[in-house]
């Protein structure tokens, strides 16, 4: 059974409410990690400014406003 | 991931991980950009930003005033932690990126998931680079105004949004047009909707300009193109990488589901 065909499409999974709750928690750790980025000063990564600080000069340069 | 001989479409989890994969390549490699384009400028803003707060602080001090705080990372720690904010930056976009793939893709009018999941990369950076970097450019050190942070992070924030909507509205616009409609036509819509969003953002929006009558142009536009090409690296090669593991992932489907007993495909 050879199946010599074009490149065929690559299905999603349908989305499921399990699909779509997954999709939920994994938006929100994700926002989460995009604060401790962004924005956070110490409230969330609980190390002072030192995650701030490591990661200024990479704010500035993604364009986040900073100072 | 379950590899039976039926052709099961993959899971979410499966798409997800090469979406996380390919946000840390892209958020490397943007990180590497940024080192050898963006730190000079970098640099030479704090300089900037050193010689006006001692100017400041101490007119006529004996030359050699040293900060009396000990900085908490030095300029060299932030240099190697700029590779961590970009990959961690990368590894969130890439992870939204292929999120919005898996509930979108069926959406996306193409059979082609190498279009689909190019384009949605695309969208992404006009709406979360390309709308934003027009209205608030970003900002090397030594320019802003501290007090203001809060407000500019809240003014940032809904530009991203309003970016997001806008694309969004334009790919509603030309899809309002009726069936035949020519392509060009289809063109206009989407242009036209996706302005109308922008256009009211950016007049809603407060106008914000820090920029210091003394700081240097051209130091500041070096600053924002290479700013600019940071994110533009990080957004392209997210784009190729996302879409040539997504392609592997396609192809290994394939050859377990019409050969189940073959050699084993490279992975």
């Amino acid at each position: 059974m050879s199946k010599v065909q074009a490149v065929r499409p690559l299905n999603v999974p349908a989305v499921s409410p399990r699909v779509l709750w997954t999709a939920a928690a994994v938006v929100a750790g994700l926002l989460l990690l995009a604060y401790l980025v962004a924005f956070d000063q110490g409230a969330v990564s609980q190390s002072g400014m030192f995650l701030h600080e490591l990661m200024h000069d990479g704010r500035h340069l993604l364009g986040v406003p900073c100072h | 991931m379950s590899l039976t001989g039926r052709a099961a479409a993959p899971t979410y989890g499966a798409i997800l991980l090469r979406g996380l994969l390919a946000g840390l390549i892209a958020g490397l490699l943007s990180g590497v950009f940024a080192y050898s384009l963006g730190e000079p400028k970098v640099d030479a803003a704090i300089a900037i930003e050193e010689a006006n707060s001692q100017a400041a602080a101490t007119p006529a001090a004996d030359g050699h005033s040293h900060d009396e705080e000990e900085p908490l990372v030095s300029r060299d720690g932030q240099k190697g932690g700029l590779f961590l904010a970009t990959a961690l930056y990368g590894v969130v976009m890439g992870g939204l990126l292929a999120t919005a793939y898996t509930l979108l893709r069926r959406r996306l009018r193409t059979s082609d998931d190498s279009r689909a999941s190019l384009g949605l990369a695309a969208a992404a950076f006009v709406g979360l680079v390309l709308v934003p970097f027009v209205k608030y450019p970003p900002n090397p050190p030594a320019v802003g105004d501290p007090s203001t942070i809060n407000q500019r992070t809240i003014s940032y924030l809904s530009i991203l949004v309003i970016g997001l909507v806008a694309v969004w509205a334009g790919v509603l616009a030309s899809r309002s047009l009726r069936a035949g409609a020519p392509e060009w036509l289809r063109l206009v819509a989407g242009l036209a909707g996706f302005l109308v969003v922008v256009v009211i953002g950016y007049v809603l929006l407060p106008n914000i300009d820090e920029v210091s009558e003394t700081f240097p142009a051209s130091l500041l536009w070096n600053f924002r193109i290479t700013s600019l090409g940071t994110q533009a690296t990080l957004w392209l090669s997210l784009g190729i990488a996302f879409t040539a593991l997504l392609s592997r992932l396609g192809k290994r489907r394939e050859s377990v589901a019409s050969a189940p007993e073959a050699e084993s495909v490279p992975v």
